[in-house]
């Protein structure tokens, strides 16, 4: 029981360390160097890119399905924000499409 | 003071709105995947309290999936403390590129640091989204409260109901994933300079055939901090 506490509270501590970290070196603006700078306006996308490959990391494209499931609803979420540009819709009709294509 | 008052009621009432209509896919994806979570909790022999703790404390969702395995066997601080460092360590990335929109944000500051999860950053790193607010500074707190409040409802409610999910939400948690691809699209499609998405969904193709799914995502950070600054030296020098 206690070990489990101390488990979740060093879970915590390091959690809140790591997105802590940053602000903590850099505390004035004026700290902050170019080159961190630069990779504060980058990195946004990179890692928009990053976080949609992890979600779709599980897709077996050798089982019979190929993900075609995953990948035709995301594709669908891309469609739809090209059309209306607008992310909740897309995210709506994009998860309508993942549940309606995995019941089939 | 003038400026206090001139955020009206209305304009409360309008950044609110703006903030409870943007967050609503993290509101399904957190709902299914906290419940998600509560439920392998409790056949795990952690209760509601423990899952409620930890969306509280933690609020990192794919740690506190590798947590329920850290307290079931048992494994050291240290393993916890490493293991964590390794899950979390893209969180450095967000906290860099939000340290200039964050700077100003006065007493809240705190909070949203330790709140900015991938989804919260993923909407608050739009600078389109956020310009949109009367009072930016409030739409940052309340994005990060209410996908909070999400997560802990997710996690408490999958530790208080024993049966398993109902097969009609089943699918919900696509939610995550729409969110991450059509923010993507709408970075893509706001700018002419394609290689920052590029770099990141090749070197995340890259590592995750080299290091496979479960360890791509520290090398995947690396090389794409290696391959933007490389970019960058290029560009100053032609």
């Amino acid at each position: 029981m206690m070990h489990d506490i101390l488990t979740v509270a060093v879970i915590s501590a390091v959690t809140v360390a790591v997105r802590f970290l940053p602000f903590v070196i850099f505390r004035k603006a004026e700290d902050v160097p170019e080159t961190v700078k630069y990779l504060g306006k980058v990195l946004p996308g990179a890692v928009m890119g990053m976080l949609v490959i992890f979600c779709l990391k599980d897709l077996d494209l050798t089982a019979a399905s190929h993900g075609i499931t995953e990948l035709m609803s995301a594709g669908v979420t891309a469609a739809s924000y090209l059309w209306k540009k607008d992310t909740s819709l897309s995210v709506i009709i994009g998860t309508a499409c993942y549940m309606l294509l995995s019941r089939l | 003071m003038s400026k206090e008052r001139a955020y009206n009621r209305k304009e409360r009432a309008d950044d609110f709105r703006l903030a409870l209509r943007s967050t609503l896919p993290v509101m399904a994806g957190y709902l299914v995947l906290g419940i998600g979570l509560g439920f392998i909790m409790r056949s795990s022999g952690y209760g509601t309290l423990w899952s409620a703790a930890e969306a509280i404390f933690i609020y990192a969702g794919s740690m506190q999936y590798a947590a329920v395995g850290l307290l079931k066997d048992h494994a050291s601080l240290l393993t916890a403390a490493v293991t964590t460092l390794a899950v979390n360590a893209r969180h450095i990335f967000y906290g860099i590129s939000m340290m200039e929109q964050y700077r100003d944000a006065g007493s809240g500051k705190g909070y949203l640091i330790f709140s900015l999860t991938d989804e919260t950053y993923s909407l608050l790193c739009d600078r389109e989204l956020t310009g949109k607010a009367h009072d930016r500074k409030r739409f940052f707190i309340t994005v990060s409260v209410l996908d909070h409040i999400y997560w802990i409802t997710g996690c408490t409610l999958g530790g208080l109901f024993s049966s398993v999910m109902p097969d009609v939400a089943s699918g919900a948690e696509f939610a995550l994933t729409a969110l991450f691809v059509s923010v993507f699209t709408g970075q893509w499609t706001g700018t002419e300079d394609h290689i920052p998405a590029l770099t990141g969904v090749n070197c995340s193709l890259l590592c995750l055939v080299l290091f496979g799914k479960d360890r791509f995502l520290i090398p995947s950070m690396l090389m794409i901090v290696a391959v933007l600054l490389a970019h960058r030296r290029k560009e100053h020098d032609a």
